[in-house]
């Protein structure tokens, strides 16, 4: 399942942290390997942040270990925290800066020498596409270029591992889709963890994908795998123009199909078939239809949206509250 | 030791671009003329600059929480602190690096006042070693009630509670030796010793003890040390 078998970058085990009685996550395992980005999904509260601050050295857990490239974050915070670059869910920037100096400033406590500092911070204002920025206050930017600002300092000391809370919360659609392909990008390279409540992001950016609710793992997979995983259920939706009890009763008869239902517009019925998807059905209604001598106006396959799959799988867990 | 000098420059270009760095100085330069010139105006005037040591206690008490208000409580509230502790800097470092800026900016409101010894030097023949030590006794006590403001700055994100909590801190360790005239035997002692303003004195009088320098010293060190702490405390909440 996964395809980069390379070394593990970040490797949790049992991780647990509690508020005081109430515990922000419990027993969180996973490893990411090397180059690999990893997409953190789960609603609000739902032990993101804390994951992260944990890796990142900010919070040590109550208990379990977290390694990132081999140091453990608690007894060797000072080396972990060499290795990462973080982005914090409020990009954390000060306002009366000027991005160089800003950078700056972060190269230098990061350890950067002048000469590192000089040819990376050009390359990061690249990158971060903030060439016409250089020197106005961070105060004064938008919200979007603060967020460039803000990946720009994660990225700028070369880090192994990249750890994004939210990168794309509050930020315009364009700046949205910029900024993934800009974490697109930093795959190979760089490890990339990245949390957000935004499911098509994670589809889009991750190659694997971390569920978690209530402080725990629900689900660990790559996107596009855990839809079929999760149900053997394939959905096609069929549009077509003919009787529309005669047609329900047709596809309801037809081996291999669980439900079927209907919404119609004008004359045209939109059906909704649910199959229990160990093959595929096309073919044998698109038969069906012509030999009936129906009109068919559109077969599509529906594959189950992370948004279903993740109510789905969330779905037992707050019964059990 | 890099990483200290780090924040510290920064928090200083800072600070130094902000009007609030002019205004203090201001107001500083203005309330140190005031007293020096009422000082000297008497009957018997002496040429001393113990004029404005001695009401500096109270003015520094009120100006020192503002120049450290911002210092951690703003990182707080920026959220820029998380950067800092997770960026391969040490706590101390981070409040070291503080507290070093924000006695630069104590020093600069000191150097507008040079004027007034300048002008004693001019119209008198004062007698320097007092001058010397009185100064050095301004920075000492600077040195106290900035390391007092820090420790409020890193107990709050809100930079009035920080700065309002340091003057309440300062205002009591200032009153407290009146509380000596009330008390007996060794508390009287005792509660003299624990004021930070008692020890001014005779530095003022141009009478440098090393028991004095001591308890700024260790008042500091141990200020900075409970601000540590508190960032520290921040990892574990």
């Amino acid at each position: 399942m996964q395809e980069n078998t390379g070394t593990p970058m970040i490797e949790v085990e049992d991780l647990t942290k509690y508020y005081g009685e109430y515990p922000a996550i419990e027993n969180i395992s996973f490893t990411v390997n090397r180059g690999e980005i990893l997409g953190f999904l789960g609603p609000n509260a739902a032990g993101k942040t804390t994951t992260m601050r944990i890796l990142t050295g900010f919070m040590p857990p109550t208990s379990g270990t977290a390694r990132i490239a081999g140091y453990d974050v608690v007894d060797q915070s000072l080396e972990v925290r060499r290795h990462i670059g973080y982005l914090p869910e409020t990009v954390p920037l000060y306002t009366e800066m000027s991005v160089t100096d800003y950078l700056d400033f972060m190269g230098r406590i990061r350890g950067m020498d002048k000469e590192w500092r000089r040819r990376r911070i050009s390359e990061v204002i690249d990158i971060c596409r903030l060439g016409d920025y250089r020197v106005s206050l961070i105060g004064k930017l938008s919200k979007g270029f603060r967020q460039r600002v803000g990946i720009a300092q994660a990225i700028l000391h070369e880090p192994e591992v990249l750890i994004m809370d939210e990168p794309t919360i509050g930020i315009d659609p364009i700046q949205v889709v910029e900024t993934r392909n800009l974490i697109k990008g930093f795959g190979g390279d760089h490890t990339v963890i990245l949390s957000t409540h935004i499911l098509p992001e994670v589809s889009m950016v991750c190659q694997r994908v971390i569920i978690i609710h209530e402080g725990q793992v629900v689900a660990v997979d790559r996107p596009d795998n855990l839809s079929e995983r999760l149900r053997g259920t394939e959905r096609l939706e069929v549009d077509i123009r003919g009787p529309s009890a005669e047609v329900m009763t047709a596809f309801r008869d037809l081996p291999g199909v669980q439900d079927v239902t209907r919404t119609d517009r004008d004359d045209v019925g939109i059906y909704r078939i649910e199959t229990t998807g160990s093959e595929d059905l096309r073919a044998e209604i698109s038969n069906l239809v012509l030999q009936r001598g129906w009109q068919l106006l559109r077969l599509q396959p529906i594959q189950m949206s992370l948004e279903e799959i993740f109510l789905r799988l969330t779905e037992p867990d707050s019964d059990r509250e | 030791m890099k990483n200290t000098i780090t924040i510290a420059w920064k928090e200083t270009r800072t600070y130094f671009a902000s009007p609030m760095a002019y205004i203090i100085m201001a107001v500083y330069a203005a309330l140190a003329a005031y007293y020096f010139v009422t000082s000297i105006s008497g009957v018997l005037p002496e040429a001393t600059i113990r004029g404005y040591i001695i009401p500096s206690t109270f003015i520094f008490t009120l100006l020192a929480p503002i120049i450290t208000m911002r210092l951690l409580a703003e990182e707080q509230k920026l959220g820029t602190l998380e950067l800092l502790m997770t960026a391969p800097v040490r706590d101390y470092e981070i409040v070291l690096g503080k507290f070093l800026a924000a006695m630069a900016s104590l020093l600069s409101i000191l150097v507008p006042t040079v004027y007034l010894v300048l002008m004693l030097w001019w119209f008198a023949t004062p007698d320097i070693g007092p001058i010397l030590s009185g100064y050095l006794g301004l920075v000492l006590f600077g040195m106290a009630t900035l390391s007092v403001g820090l420790l409020a700055s890193s107990l709050s994100g809100n930079q009035i509670v920080a700065a309002v909590l340091a003057m309440g801190i300062l205002l009591i360790l200032t009153v407290v030796d009146l509380a000596s005239s009330y008390a007996g035997g060794i508390f009287a002692d005792l509660v003299l010793q624990i004021s930070i303003t008692t020890h001014l004195e005779s530095f003022a009088r141009g009478v440098v003890d090393t028991h004095d320098i001591v308890y700024y010293v260790i008042f500091t060190i141990f200020m900075l040390f409970l601000a540590v702490r508190s960032l520290e405390s921040r990892r574990w909440r």
